[in-house]
């Protein structure tokens, strides 16, 4: 067994033990809420048999554990629940016969792929923007347009996102009517209407990681340019655009790439903020409108989406850099 | 389509503009190597440039010269270059006065400083003015409906334009007076902020130097639950205990905003556990910590006399971020409706209650203005911190390349 294929199945299991606990985490914190699910279904007035009863159907009378593996199990195989908000009383007593239209995998498969989708277009957008301003801001460092390029991107990194959000609506939908300001996706939806939807949180998006990319690059190549290899290349009359592009920036390659996994990782939660603000149907405004109405069985299940998410992105980071490390891949 | 036909016409005319202005140079200075080793890129930068300077400055022309209905288009973007170019002035203006006034050491620490330094030190110190006297400053109080004052009146004082002038800048959906809330906002999220993030401090500051001087078994758990904690994104992580939080505070909005901060300050204390058991482990192997030991001198003594001073300048860079990235989440958590509770003025449910107005932009921007100047006020503070921690950054690294 080769040591990089070792390294990363060693990263594999850690990153799935780490699932574990935080799926125990999560869990835990739900059960820390005053009373019980039965207890929320049917309100205050309920008399003492009904909830008894529900809890019963519910399994909410077996010990944490049990209920926990149970949770845990349902989970792995794509069964998160039932939601409160979309249940009747009816769903949970089993007389139900409107099909599963409570489960909260039901509820959060469309919407997953719709924030997919918004996070792509983001990534497409995103990552060759910044990869190509971090190289020009390092190719012309203190000048104006690096020095310009710096303030700009400072400032949109400590911008909160609904700020860049409403700055764009103001200029680019409101003022000036070019985008629409309100992503009303639907099923079926063409995909040329879908994107143009898309674009303006897209957007928001980009401006809230390009800034964090861009400096990275900018200084994973700076920091590679004192190298004795790079005044070679530059003595021998290669031009600086080649030297960058051929000499530094295939060393560079492995901080950019991590920070651009990590700056993917982070897109989950600015998703949130910016998807309540242009009303996208995607599994983080499901998330903050289930926080509001306390629906547990949702907030739970896309808490552990969300943190499977970031979880996988920082093991892709891991496991990147060190396919990238010539050191490891051939080792002596 | 119309608009990618112009952005089209523009590069392709940029590039037409930057080889003719490359071989101008070239024949006027007979051969100058700045314009001689010049790309092609550099020349379309240098001609791409000019054009965007243009279009700002013949803009900014007609944001002032235009009659009423049309320049509502350009209102925004006038509002912009005129704050840019008063913040510009105030804050050459600042470091001017801190050249001058002081004493030696500050003089040089001016002397040396950039301008957006500067901007960023002029604007805390407004800030924290803005804070501590809040109740002084403010016209009116910050949950004070006024009487006899309409709701929604426009920002800017002008009558013609539905201002009021003892109201600068309007009032809010339901009478209260924007300028007070702004000014109470300050009070409020910058309070509270700055709260959290001293506390996030201490708890993981402290549980950070533990773990590097004591090591083993404690460092060992310590780590790994903090690895845990951090596997869950943070925003998330602060929603879903919130949902907790609100439903063990009831209807307590007080109660909700204290739970809000344990939790944001736990969530927050480990990235500066990790930073300050890196930093920590890096002093602990010194000489004078093994002298100190050797003294038999206690763990207090040993974390927060030996320690703590030698750590103190990265964790003050750090302690600026972290503000920062803590002020971001209490707006974003008060945005969403779980932060900062009602009555308490506070900038982000400024915004989400006075965002519907942004619509009314194209008529009506003063009205439309209104939801942006909490949104900015918020912004402004963190650009602020973020460049001064830049320049602390720069100063102290060696990234001055």
């Amino acid at each position: 067994m080769s040591i990089v294929l070792k390294i990363i199945v060693q990263r594999l299991g850690l990153g799935v033990v780490t699932l574990f606990v935080v799926s125990i985490l999560i869990f835990t914190a739900v059960n820390m809420l005053p009373g019980d699910f039965a207890q929320a279904i049917l309100g205050q007035g309920a008399t003492p048999e009904a909830v008894a009863s529900i809890r019963r159907d519910l399994g909410l009378d077996q010990p944490p554990v049990l209920r926990y593996f149970h949770w845990l199990a349902g989970a792995i195989q794509g069964d998160l629940g039932n939601s409160f908000a979309q249940a009747n009383f009816a769903s949970f007593v089993g007389s139900d016969s409107g099909g599963n239209k409570a489960s909260v995998a039901a509820q959060i498969a469309p919407r997953f792929w719709n924030t997919m989708f918004l996070a792509g277009v983001t990534a497409l957008i995103a990552v060759p923007f910044s990869v190509l301003l971090g190289i020009l801001a390092a190719l012309y460092r203190s000048s104006v347009f690096d020095k310009f390029t710096n303030i700009f991107t400072l400032s949109s990194i400590s911008s909160p996102e609904f700020f860049l959000a409403y700055i764009l609506i103001l200029f680019l939908a409101v003022l000036n009517p070019w985008l629409p300001s309100l992503s009303n996706i639907y099923q079926g939806m063409g995909f040329g209407e879908r994107l143009e939807k898309t674009l303006l949180p897209a957007l928001t998006l980009t401006l809230v990681v390009t800034a964090h990319m861009m400096r990275m690059t900018r200084a994973a190549i700076i920091n590679l340019l004192a190298s004795p290899y790079i005044e070679m290349a530059r003595l021998k009359g290669t031009s600086p655009m080649r030297v960058i592009v051929r000499h530094a920036l295939p060393n560079a390659l492995a901080p950019i790439i991590n920070v651009i996994a990590l700056n993917l990782a982070y897109l989950i939660t600015g998703v949130v903020v910016v998807e309540v603000v242009f009303v996208y149907p995607g599994i983080g405004q499901l998330f903050v409108d289930s926080v509001k109405i306390r629906d547990i069985p949702v907030v739970q299940a896309c808490c552990l989406i969300f943190a499977a998410a970031y979880i996988l992105l920082n093991l892709t980071a891991d496991i990147m850099s060190i396919l990238s490390n010539p050191r490891l891949r051939h080792p002596k | 389509m119309n608009i990618w036909v112009i952005f089209l016409i523009v590069f392709v005319a940029c590039f037409v503009a930057g080889w003719v202005f490359r071989f101008a140079g070239e024949k006027i200075t007979e051969g100058k190597p700045f314009f001689r080793d010049m790309s092609m890129g550099v020349a379309f930068g240098y001609a791409l440039g000019l054009v965007v300077l243009v279009w700002v400055v013949w803009s900014y022309y007609l944001s002032r010269t235009l009659p009423a209905p049309e320049v509502n288009k350009y209102f925004f973007f006038r509002m912009a270059i005129d704050g840019f170019i008063l913040f510009s002035i105030a804050a050459w203006l600042f470091r001017l006065l801190g050249r001058i006034v002081g004493t030696q050491a500050t003089k040089k620490l001016f002397r040396q400083m950039p301008l957006t330094a500067s901007f960023g030190l002029m604007t805390i110190l407004i800030y924290a003015v803005l804070a501590i006297f809040a109740g002084l400053l403010a016209p009116y109080g910050q949950e004070q409906i006024i009487q006899g004052a309409a709701a929604n009146i426009a920002p800017g004082g002008d009558p013609a334009m539905g201002g009021n002038p003892a109201f600068p800048l309007g009032t809010d959906q339901i009478g209260r007076d924007i300028l007070s809330r702004l000014i109470y906002g300050a009070q409020n999220t910058v309070g509270i902020a700055f709260v959290t993030t001293c506390l996030a401090f201490v708890l993981g500051g402290t549980l950070g130097f533990l773990a590097a001087t004591l090591g083993g078994w404690l460092d060992q758990v310590l780590s790994r639950a903090i690895d845990v904690l951090m596997a869950i994104p943070s925003l998330i992580f602060a929603l879903l205990l919130m949902t907790i939080a609100s439903a063990w505070a009831g209807s307590q909005g007080g109660m909700l905003t204290a739970y809000m901060v344990i939790i944001i300050a736990v969530i927050d204390s480990t990235r500066v556990f990790r930073l300050a058991r890196a930093v920590g482990a890096n002093i602990v192997v010194m000489d004078y910590i093994e002298a100190a030991k050797l003294r038999g001198e206690g763990l207090f003594y040993l974390i927060f006399q030996e320690i703590l001073p030698n750590a103190l300048s990265p964790l003050l860079a750090e302690f600026g971020l972290r503000f920062c990235f803590v002020f971001l989440t209490i707006a974003s958590l008060s945005f969403l409706g779980v932060g900062i509770q009602p009555p308490l003025a506070d900038w982000g449910t400024m915004v989400r209650d006075l965002a519907q107005f942004i619509n009314f932009a194209a008529f009506a921007p003063r009205v439309a203005s209104a939801p942006l100047l909490a949104a900015g006020a918020i912004a402004l503070l963190t650009v602020a911190v973020n460049f001064v921690v830049d320049w602390m950054l720069q100063r102290s690294s060696g990234l001055k390349e």
